[in-house]
């Protein structure tokens, strides 16, 4: 079984670039906190707008700021803000979809109507108004994306898990008298955990181009915490004159979502038999 | 079918309204007083109070609400705070703007993925699958904002094609128009081609191991023709729900690239109008908006039933 | 097919006769669209960068040095106890609907400042007026319930233009006026419209038509001048964006200075504000040429107090507590603070603030104090800043001209107190004799850098680039206005 696994996993590319590439960004974030070539934050005016040189990898930005160092504290802002609106997404998503599922009739319907009325609101649109309501920052952005995870999970949790409740397995226990939340528990989740991963890096990517996109805006991480979203917004006024300003952030969002839809693929493939048939 | 239909238009009203209520409250929440926006740093507060009373800001939260819904469901959608106009009159040139530039983005994001996508499924596994996959997947990983600088900066800038941003207007004809679109455009169409493509590709990869696609071939039927003919058209209605998906996305996704290319568009008018407590007009809007996704996937779920009868005598049920 | 082609040819002939009317008609880029047209019901500079002495008119207008000269009304007296103001108006002047100006609707438009029901955001300037009356309808006698060296200033401003009773509760969407500008169109989101006036009681202005463009976005603003599709873009917001004007010989970049003041306002009730020597130490800390620099390219004049050189009566006080960091620290220590102490500041969206903030932040990290930054929006600036004062420190442009009187006000958002500029506000109100007047607002702005209740930073460049053919614009910017009567092409 574990070498059967590992087989797959090992004839999984999509996988293994996955993993490297998100191992690369993970790696990035935490070195940021002990070591960057220069400061992150520090201002000098004399160095500004320089071109990328061996000084300045990815060169300096209006304030002189090293765009590299930069860079890097950025992905730990990114990862982190798109972790926390992931686990607040699958943190209610997740025990309402359960409920669905278990429950079924009044509370399924409701809780479905309540799915479709946020699916009605474009996502990005009701972020900016969110941020509008508390204020911009990190932590807001998080709770503004999350909430938009928030349906997504508890659709794809209670169509994993409605079939299962009538399998002979969950029958069995429910005559046995066990409760729901221990079926849930014992029975479902683990049964459709793998779904829930995929779907958790296939949210993570989307949660990643969402706080970018929030703080191009203004909205979401405030100065001075470097965000790759803010940086692509201060590059814009300078794209005549220093492009690499535009360069490098955009590269890395494109690099960090591309390495997390590579994992969700591959771990797709490893994880759902049905998948892996197929191909 | 008709039971259905009408079952289905009533929870869209319904939904609809809840939309509206929601988007109500919300703006209640926004802190910052309408009035105190536009009388500025040296308002005093009997001329607040006065702007207040005329903007209706002093009427009780249900009388707000119903006086406004009510105006919507007649087509009044209020007038402006900060423009004094119908918010109708205000939104018809918008949507002129971000209504084709949808269009636009949704036949690049068309034309290029379907032949992309049965090409590779055609080709599976051989160099050109490989490659215009691997194409799409990191496609898909750009975010459209990103891609906006990019062309700018190549075909703005220094290609001198395209303007770098700003919209010609239509009076100016028809190819300026146009013209200023084609860069967003092809910002927010191309990494939407890329998730089409993938989707189109698998779906037509289905398609073709289905037994009536074999049994063409058995026929003697080109391989060229079947695949056009037979597995095609059997792999849309995967494809025609990402195309909904997608086009309930660029109804209000534009907001970024609006910002981008600097667009009078819809989705700048809600930016603006949220950063200026124009607090009707966001919630006329938003609620349009929220109406409009509701309306485009009811018409998606409508689509299924055309092109696959099983569904819609499932669906009458 | 001919369905097609016909619009691209209407295209082609658009484009044509723009370049072929080069000469007569004008494109202006601005960057903020007004909301509404009327400069007498809302506070937004934008109103009156469209509006002011283009489209509407006062008994008195400024001009580009800051000096008032004579509006609608052609003279004035004032007696001898400067009470009474009287005017003697301009005859034959028509609004742009034909309706005829004079004194009703002077009296008129002053009433209906002041009125219960006004939205008029400076009511204050009206505020000296006892009444308005009119012996002639070519004399309008106004009549101060207390002598105000400031009236006549007042009555320049934009919010105190003459509209007629029949046309002002239109003003907002169509606003009629007496300039020499009429207005013909305004495609919200986009541009406004407005049309040489031929029934103008003055000289004409010098192009046929104007349009103005509203492009928020600066790299957006600076490709449509380069472009050539904007003639003129007088408050150009991206300094950082000037050398590539510079380098094309069809622009004229001019910069100027504007009334403007950007601010480091303190909380002066909130300890540890509330103490002289942490607000000086504050100001010896900063750098403003290196704060200019980072926030606006090198543009614009550091200031010493509020009160800018467009101003009469300016005086250079920068010196009063010059950047010295080892000052600070000493200051610092002096009052007791102990290295490390934070404080809050509150940044709404504008560029200045925004990045002001970063770079202060970072040069009072230098002296031992750590800074929180707090962007917000400007509705939530107005409502928790300015309105509750409920905040620590914030960074804001006041453009408002010559508005020493703020500091004399009882309750103000920064919460300075002193009795010894409220006596010398009063005694320059009340001053009626002019050298008497500079003096004293030499007192005040000394007294103010003495004191030191705010970080005065410095004054808001105005950076304007327009076509090198083009002449009659303005370099400085004595109040917030985009005065187009002078401008014409020359060849």
């Amino acid at each position: 079984m574990i070498a059967a696994t590992f087989r797959s996993v090992r004839s999984s590319r999509n996988l293994m670039i996955g993993l490297a590439i998100t191992g690369l960004m993970v790696a990035m974030a935490l070195v940021s906190f002990v070591w960057t070539p220069h400061s992150p934050t520090g201002l000098n005016i004399l160095s500004k707008m320089q071109a990328p040189s061996a000084r300045h990898l990815f060169g300096t930005d209006a304030f002189g700021r090293d765009v590299f160092s930069m860079v890097m504290t950025g992905a730990w802002n990114s990862l982190s803000v798109s972790i926390v609106a992931v686990a607040v997404g699958m943190g209610a998503g997740v025990p309402l979809g359960a409920l669905a599922a278990a429950r079924g009739g009044v509370i399924d319907g409701l809780i479905m109507r309540m799915n479709d009325l946020a699916f009605a609101f474009p996502a990005l649109l009701t972020a900016v108004i969110i941020t509008a309501i508390f204020g911009p920052g990190a932590i807001n952005a998080m709770i503004a994306i999350g909430i938009f995870n928030v349906p997504v999970f508890a659709r794809i949790t209670r169509g994993a898990s409605l079939g299962l409740w009538s399998r002979d397995f969950v029958r069995a226990a429910r005559c046995a008298g066990r409760s729901d939340v221990a079926i849930t528990l014992s029975h479902i989740l683990p049964n459709i955990n793998h779904v829930l991963v995929v779907q958790a890096t296939i949210q993570f990517a989307l949660a990643i181009v969402a706080e970018a996109g929030l703080s191009y805006v203004g909205l979401g991480t405030q100065p001075p915490q470097p965000s790759w979203g803010k940086m692509l917004n201060d590059a814009q006024t300078y794209i005549y004159d220093a492009p690499w300003l535009a360069i490098f952030p955009g590269l890395a969002i494109t690099l960090a979502v591309l390495g997390l839809n590579l994992l969700g693929d591959g771990l797709r493939d490893v994880l759902d038999p049905r998948v892996r048939r197929q191909r | 079918m008709a039971a259905y239909v009408s079952g289905r238009i009533l929870s869209l009203v319904l939904t609809t309204l809840a939309a509206s209520v929601v988007v109500f409250l919300l703006m209640q929440l926004l802190p910052g007083d309408p009035a105190a926006v536009m009388l500025g740093v040296n308002a005093q507060p009997e001329t607040l109070a006065a702007l207040r009373r005329q903007m209706g800001l002093d009427e009780p939260l249900l009388t707000r609400y119903l006086s406004w819904i009510g105006g919507f469901a007649v087509g009044d959608f209020g007038t402006s705070y900060t423009y004094s106009v119908p918010i109708a009159e205000l939104l018809g040139p918008r949507v002129m703007v971000s209504l084709p530039l949808a269009l636009m983005a949704m036949a690049i994001s068309v034309g290029v993925a379907l032949p992309v996508g049965v090409y590779a499924a055609a080709n599976r596994g051989r160099a050109g699958d490989t490659a215009s996959m691997g194409i799409a997947q990191v496609a898909v990983a750009v975010p459209n904002f990103w891609l906006g600088l990019l062309l700018i900066l190549l075909f703005a800038l220094e290609l001198r094609w395209f303007p770098a941003s700003g919209f010609a207007g239509w009076e100016n004809g028809l190819w300026p128009g146009i013209r200023s679109l084609i860069l967003p455009a092809l910002a927010l169409g191309l990494p939407l081609a890329a998730i089409l493509a993938r989707v189109t590709r698998s779906a037509v990869i289905e398609a073709l191991g289905e037994d009536f696609v074999r049994t063409a071939r058995a026929k003697g039927l080109s391989r060229r023709a079947t695949l056009w003919l037979h597995a095609t058209p059997n792999a849309l209605i995967p494809v025609i729900t990402i195309i909904g998906l997608q086009f309930s996305f660029l109804m209000a996704g534009t907001i970024i690239i609006e910002n981008v290319f600097n667009l009078p568009g819809v989705g700048r008018l809600v930016f603006q109008s949220i950063a200026q407590r124009d607090l009707i007009t966001v919630q006329s809007l938003v609620t349009l908006l929220a109406a409009s996704v509701i309306v485009v996937n009811f018409l998606v779920d409508l689509a299924y039933g055309w092109l696959d009868p099983r569904l819609s005598t499932g669906g009458a049920r | 097919m001919h369905r097609i082609i016909a619009p691209c040819l209407a295209g082609v002939l658009a484009l044509g006769t723009a370049a072929g009317q080069a000469q007569t008609s004008l494109t202006v880029g601005e960057a903020l669209e007004p909301p509404g047209l009327d400069p007498t019901v809302a506070a937004a500079s934008a109103i009156r960068r469209v509006t002011y002495s283009n489209l509407f008119e006062g008994l008195v207008r400024i001009v580009e040095n800051g000096d008032i000269v004579p509006g609608l009304a052609e003279s004035w007296t004032v007696s001898d106890d400067a009470l009474t103001y009287t005017f003697k108006l301009r005859n034959g002047v028509k609004f742009h609907d034909g309706a005829a100006f004079d004194c009703s609707v002077v009296k008129f438009s002053y009433e209906r400042a002041v009125a219960p029901e006004s939205t008029n955001a400076q009511k204050g300037l009206f505020a000296p007026i006892a009444s308005t009356e009119c012996p002639d309808p070519l004399t309008a006698v106004v009549t101060l319930n207390r002598p105000s060296s400031t009236f006549l200033f007042g009555m320049a401003w934009g919010d105190a233009v003459m509209v007629h009773p029949d046309s002002a509760a239109t003003n907002k969407t169509n606003p009629v006026g007496t300039g020499p500008f009429r207005f013909t169109r305004w495609v919200q989101g986009d541009r406004v419209e407005m049309e040489k006036n031929p029934d103008y009681w003055g000289t004409p202005a010098g192009v046929d038509k104007v349009t103005i463009k509203f492009i928020q976005d600066p790299s957006a603003a600076a490709a449509a001048v380069l472009a050539g599709d904007i003639d003129v873009f007088a408050e150009f917001q991206a300094p950082e964006l000037l050398n590539r004007f510079r380098d094309d010989q069809n622009l004229h970049v001019e910069v100027g200075t504007t009334a403007g003041k950007v601010v480091m306002s303190l909380n002066n009730a909130r300890a540890p504000f509330s103490d002289p020597r942490f607000r000086q130490a504050l100001t010896h800390a900063i750098d403003r040429n290196v704060v200019i620099e980072a926030i606006s390219s090198g543009h614009g004049v550091p200031v010493g107090s509020h009160y800018t050189p467009v101003d009469p009566g300016y005086i250079d006080l920068t010196g009063t507590y010059p950047y010295d960091p080892e000052k600070a620290r000493a200051l610092l220590a002096e009052a007791g603070i102990a290295p490390g102490t934070s404080f809050t500041m509150t940044l709404p969206p504008p560029a200045y603030s925004r990045r002001g903030g970063e770079v202060i932040a970072a040069m009072l990290a230098e002296v031992g104090l750590n800074v929180n930054l707090v962007p917000i929006e400007f509705p939530q600036w107005l409502e928790q800043v300015f309105t509750n004062a409920d905040y620590e420190a914030t960074i804001i442009g006041h453009t408002e001209a010559r508005d020493l009187d703020i500091y004399a006000r009882d309750k103000y958002y920064f919460n300075y107190d002193s009795p010894e500029y409220k006596a010398l506000y009063k005694a320059y109100t009340e001053a009626t004799d002019e050298a008497e007047r500079l003096d004293l607002i030499g007192q005040l702005q000394t007294k103010l850098a003495q004191d030191a209740p705010n970080v005065f930073l410095y004054a808001l460049p105005k950076i304007g680039v327009w076509n090198a053919k083009l002449e009659g614009l303005w370099k400085n910017l004595p109040l917030p206005a985009n005065d187009l009567t002078q401008v014409r092409w020359t060849n």
